[in-house]
């Protein structure tokens, strides 16, 4: 039940934001997330943006993702 | 859908997975990681991760499935207040939860007004365009409990008369405290829950490392964001350091969300709640506090039958971590989703639904 999804705030009006993923488009309330930004992404939970992705950690994460990719070959495991 | 969609990847799990058997074969003893929230449990059964992992990994479902633990009494009150002709809005996870031989989705059926909704605003929206009492039931986590906070917010402003709540909120730090002393479960690390730390921030969890000497991560909800947060938590155990790592931090903050937890602590107070499983755990629900009791449908007087539970379902113990839900001797006989015994079998991230689905055929 705290499934939250990540959208992108495409529109908003005061504290009610549009947000789009994969062309669907859904009204959110932005009251937990008032500094949202238009092009931010935001994760969704029960109608509500309850947090801003921070791009930078999360192009991080893939930095260490791409790590892992040639993890085997570097330590001589498989 | 951009930067997002490179946040997993089959074959950076695979080389996690070779540094996890890599660093249990380190170990001589059984490793016991408790994944606390039902996403995480839910994601660990889809990709099978269990199957994937050394022996000596154990992972144990925890209790962070809001609509597992909740008691059948509130179901009972529930039904007793539809039967009194009150609009009934809730999440759709809660419709099948089985109280005896009843569930508010058998009382739809015969007529009551019950309806689902996706958040407590649509549920909000009802009451402006109605006559009735709508009660929203309340369930969840520090994830869902600012949302029910802005929408009472909002029905305040708006002075709607005719929207109450029905709180079984429930906060994570106290089952975890339980759950980190038991001298019979001797679990080795957590994966926190990466939703609820959303609102309430990663340094919440360092008294398990500093009190309990538990190490444990907060983890997001890929099949890799899982597999990284085993891998730290092994390395903490090979090196002898324990902590509390944040291994989600594109979306939580050591501090949480700091409007949320204002809303939650304007709106609502402690109290002693029933889990599922653990019974009363002191100061672990949320009621609303005293100036906002005319949103308090808890308040409302009805009378309900004590509930039963269906002889010999195991919830309980399956949400304390004491047996995997396939040593319940009803799994996939008497119980199944569509036939649930147990609420552990209802939500889609119950642990007994997650292992039923997709799990049990390639243990049968
Ligand atoms: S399989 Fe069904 S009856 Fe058994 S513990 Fe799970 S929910 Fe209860």
């Amino acid at each position: 039940m705290c499934l939250a999804v990540p959208m992108k705030l495409v529109r908003s009006e005061k504290s009610i934001g549009v947000v789009e993923l994969s062309g669907i488009e859904r009204e959110v309330s932005l009251d937990l997330v008032p500094e949202a930004k238009i092009g931010d992404y935001l994760l969704i939970h029960a109608g509500f943006a309850i947090s801003i992705i921070d791009e930078k950690e999360a192009k991080e994460t893939i930095e260490t993702i791409r790590e892992y990719l040639s993890y085997g070959e570097e330590n001589g495991v498989s | 859908m951009g930067f997002l969609d490179s946040l997993d990847d089959p074959t950076a799990s695979k080389n996690v997975i070779k540094e996890i058997v890599r660093l249990s074969s380190k170990l001589n003893k059984p490793f016991k990681i408790m994944e606390v929230c039902g996403t995480h449990t839910q994601t660990i059964s889809r990709y099978g991760l269990r199957k994937l992992l050394p022996q000596n990994i154990v992972l144990i479902s925890g209790p962070g499935c809001p609509v597992c633990v909740t008691a059948s009494s509130y179901i009972e009150k529930a039904i007793a207040l539809a039967r009194k002709n009150y609009h009934i809005t809730t999440f759709g996870d809660l419709m099948k939860v089985p109280s005896g031989t009843k569930s508010l989705e058998k009382e739809k059926a015969e007529g009551a007004q019950i309806d689902v909704v996706y958040s407590p605003l649509d549920a909000l929206k009802i009451a402006k365009s109605s006559k009735s009492q709508i009660i929203f039931l309340a369930v969840g986590f520090e994830t869902t409990i600012p949302a029910v906070c802005a929408t009472i917010q909002k029905a305040n402003e708006e002075n709607i008369e005719n929207f109450k709540i029905l709180s079984a909120h429930k906060i994570i730090p106290p089952p975890l405290r339980i759950l980190a002393s038991d001298p019979e479960l001797q679990i080795d690390g957590f994966i926190c829950p990466g939703h609820v730390s959303v609102i309430i921030g990663s340094k919440v969890y360092n008294f398990l490392p500093s009190e309990f000497q538990k190490g444990c991560v907060v983890s997001g909800f890929t099949a890799l964001d899982i597999l990284t947060s085993i891998k730290i938590l092994l390395e903490q155990k090979v090196n002898g350091k324990l902590g509390n790592i944040n291994n989600y931090k594109r979306v939580v903050k050591e501090n949480g969300n700091p409007f949320a937890l204002e809303l939650i602590e304007k709106f609502f107070e402690k109290e002693d709640a029933v889990w599922r499983g653990f019974g009363v755990i002191p100061k672990s629900g949320l009621k609303l506090k005293k100036e906002w009791e005319k949103f308090d449908g808890g308040l409302i007087d009805v009378n309900y039958d004590e509930p039963e539970d269906f002889k010999g379902c195991r919830c309980g113990d399956v949400l304390k971590g004491i047996i995997p839900p396939k040593d319940c001797p009803l799994m996939g006989k008497i119980c199944t989703p569509s036939n649930p015994v147990g609420a552990c079998m209802v939500s889609s991230e119950g642990s007994c639904a997650a292992y039923f689905k997709y799990e049990r055929n390639s243990d049968v």
